[in-house]
């Protein structure tokens, strides 16, 4: 007989179920089940959970962790069966965060459809606008036509996404082994980029800044300056990680060896961005496919040969030293472009101005305003057309991929032709990316089932979309 | 469906994609009925009246709906004018050869690795926007995509993912799968899609070849109902686990409420206008 720990099929709640005798504690019931006692484990009540599993027969445990919210990766269920402090089995139980978005987006025009996906994973949802937009743009056959500074702007943004959220995964990943300075000082640099987002695209997240043909918005004045500013700030502060991280012995104990995946492993699992480059295989769709003019940067593909969690943590942490190297160069390009158009010429696809935040806090350009309802039927015509039908798009089907901070971000799109995408799915590297949860975990120790998810940097809302 | 010959009249909007109409290459675009056998092409006419008009391009069709009227409104509610057009929709057809670049190579290897089977696989190979995709037909899939991935010359190690459409008008090839390859040793990507009817929705699963795929057929089992046989455990994944139906056929309603907003009522989104 087993004896189970929150019974993997009855969800989070066994304490529900009719019939079960309670025991003691009404917060932290016990009840007897055909497959073993089950304890609902809330804090402070281990001894019960300790004299029942010394009752049991063997020491084969089934733990069913969460659904919770393990710091920022969003709810994911871990279900683990121990045998003493070891794992023997380690599943996922995803999902909580589903909430439809791709089913969403069939019901919204091609333009509305950004606005949807880059509310998927909330640490890097520029990848996710990408990856969309590459798509849409693919199927209306203009990639060639996206101008300069919009391309330039699209990798500024992207690089500085993957820094916050490379930011963001070293923060958390620290947070889970106790070291909170990393943490703070890792929200404290973040919230240096969020700033930045804010100032470009007017938000912090939730951007839908990379629209179908371009960016929604040039460059606001004093930009530039900003960002200077922010890779002297970074130049100064990355050294502190790698200060207080890399040859830390107890941060050293806890990763080295951690989370093992070999290259055969990521290939079988799909499995790639950190991971991926953690077993030495330089392969990063920047530099193998690239895009959006990344083969002009002059920036290296970062690998380390460990295939552990400690790789991974030192590969993100220089991935974030040549993010800045890309950001420098986006910055000098950029300044040398002012004033050059940020979205496609066709006014079928561009959107029909550049608005300005009015006294009323909406959105809004006085010019054109002047123009559709003053001067031009025409050109009302045309801007009520865009605005409230759309764009149609080819008919066919595009999947365009970049390399997000977690690794492959694609976007399989499908046109019938309408004014609506016929049907958008995501291939999220969280979602692929954890399966390996299992070869990751299994084998290993209790405690170290946290480090080797938090290696993998999974997002659930990216994974539940 | 084992053999596509054998469709009935259910099919008969999906032109020549079987290759009998390929010599009818480059038709311009047309209104209404015209000659030079463009309705033996399109069907039969009775299915594609006057006021139909036939994309450009394409040298065989892939119909998968016909779309009437332009704003939305159907019946007598339209006073557009232009209540009565119908314009099909059309996927891009088989592509002639040559493909271009090295798609014709991993077609060719292709066919040499499958030998006798390479006819009988291949239902038909599409080149669009630059990308490739391999029709095949589901009981060939899992040796195609073994010899995809085992032969150094394709070398398809990895199965990037595995994505469900729904074409609810597309009679007896409802729900198609979209694999969606790469070979990292030759930096390509190929897409291979399956189509299966409705009432039949089994594919094999290719777990065994791409482990990776584990979930995506988990996902496109949940979302689309495909059965994808062979797989170690076709559960829900993102759903939960008592969840009716299949959320992202078209069939399956979006929900929602009307929302005010600054004194309007805003209907849910699927009940709003649509522009098709």
């Amino acid at each position: 007989m087993s004896t189970a720990m929150g019974n993997p099929t009855a969800g989070a709640s066994p304490g529900a179920s009719p019939g079960a005798s309670l025991a003691g504690d009404p917060y932290a019931p016990q009840q007897d089940t055909v497959a073993g006692p089950v304890f609902t484990v809330t804090g402070q009540d281990w001894d019960a959970v300790v004299a029942g599993a010394a009752e049991a027969e063997d020491e084969r445990v089934v733990v069913n962790m969460g659904p919770q919210h393990p710091s920022t990766h969003g709810v994911l269920r871990l279900i683990l069966e121990l045998d003493g402090e070891t794992v023997t089995e380690a599943r996922c139980g995803i999902g909580y965060l589903h909430t439809g978005i791709e089913k969403n987006m069939e019901f919204r025009t091609w333009t509305q459809g950004t606005t949807f996906c880059t509310r998927m994973d909330y640490l890097a949802p520029f990848s996710y606008e990408a990856a969309y937009c590459q798509a849409v743009e693919r199927l209306l056959d203009i990639e060639g036509d996206i101008p300069q500074r919009a391309q330039d702007m699209r990798v500024l943004l992207l690089e500085l996404n993957r820094i916050s959220s490379h930011l963001v995964a070293i923060a958390t990943g620290g947070m889970e082994i106790g070291a909170l300075t990393v943490m703070t000082i890792g929200f404290r640099e973040r919230e240096l980029v969020l700033d930045l987002f804010e100032l470009i695209t007017g938000l912090r997240m939730n951007h839908a800044f990379i629209r179908p043909g371009g960016v929604a918005q040039d460059m606001p004045p004093g930009a530039l300056e900003q960002i200077r500013e922010f890779i002297k700030l970074m130049k100064k502060r990355l050294p502190e990680y790698a200060a207080f991280c890399n040859a830390n012995p107890i941060f050293k104990g806890r990763l080295v060896g951690v989370g093992h995946l070999d290259l055969a492993g990521c290939l079988a699992l799909g499995t790639t961005g950190p991971a991926l480059r953690s077993t030495g295989y330089p392969w990063d769709l920047r530099r193998t496919q690239p895009y959006w003019g990344y083969d002009t940067y002059d920036f290296d593909v970062v690998t380390w040969d460990s295939c552990d969690a400690y790789g991974r943590f030192r590969i993100r942490l220089e991935e974030m030293w040549q993010s800045l190297r890309i950001v420098e160069q986006c910055a000098d390009r950029l300044g040398n472009s002012e004033g050059d158009p940020v979205i496609v010429a066709d006014k079928k696809i561009a959107w029909p101005a550049q608005l300005a935040v009015g006294s009323d806090g909406m959105g809004n350009s006085l010019d054109h305003i002047r123009h559709i309802m003053g001067e031009s039927m025409e050109a009302l015509i045309h801007h009520f057309k865009l605005v409230t039908e759309g764009f149609r798009v080819p008919p066919g089907q595009a999947y365009a991929a970049v390399e997000s901070p977690r690794g492959e971000l694609a976007c399989h799109a499908v046109s019938d032709g309408g004014t609506k995408p016929f049907r958008a799915h995501f291939r999220d590297p969280s979602f692929v990316n954890l399966q390996a949860t299992s070869i990751l975990s299994e084998g290993g120790m209790v405690a170290d089932v946290i480090v080797a998810i938090a290696s993998i940097d999974p997002v659930m809302g990216g994974v539940d979309r | 469906m084992t053999d596509p010959d054998a469709r009935t009249d259910d099919d008969k909007l999906r032109a020549g994609s079987r290759g009998e109409a390929a010599g009818t290459a480059k038709q311009e675009p047309k209104v209404g009925s015209t000659p030079q056998g463009a309705e033996r092409d399109l069907g039969v006419q009775e299915e594609m009246p006057e006021n139909t008009v036939v994309p450009a391009g394409a040298d065989s069709l892939e119909v998968i709906a016909v779309r009437e009227g332009m704003f939305g409104v159907q019946g007598s509610g339209d006073t557009s004018g232009y209540g009565g057009l119908r314009r099909p929709v059309v996927m891009p057809g088989a592509s002639p050869r040559p493909y271009g670049g090295w798609f014709d190579e991993v077609a060719d290897r292709l066919a040499d690795g499958l030998g006798a089977d390479a006819q009988a696989a291949v239902e038909k190979v599409v080149v669009h926007r630059g990308e490739m995709t391999i029709h095949l037909r589901r009981e060939h899939l899992v040796t195609t995509a073994q010899h995809l991935r085992d032969d150094a010359g394709l070398r398809f190690e990895v199965c990037s993912s595995v994505s469900g459409v729904h074409y609810p008008e597309d009679t007896g090839r409802e729900l198609h799968a979209a694999y969606h390859l790469l070979s990292m040793t030759h930096n390509r990507r190929i897409r291979l899609e399956v189509s299966v009817p409705d009432s039949d929705p089994h594919i094999p699963s290719v777990v065994a070849v791409y482990p990776t795929a584990d979930w995506h057929e988990r996902e496109a089992f949940d979302f689309f109902g495909i059965v994808f046989d062979g797989h170690p455990s076709l559960t829900r994944i993102l759903m939960p686990d008592d969840w009716p139906g299949h959320p992202q056929r078209k069939d399956y309603p979006l929900g929602g409420i009307p929302v005010e907003y600054k004194g309007a009522t805003i209907p849910p989104p699927d009940t709003r206008r649509t522009y098709g």
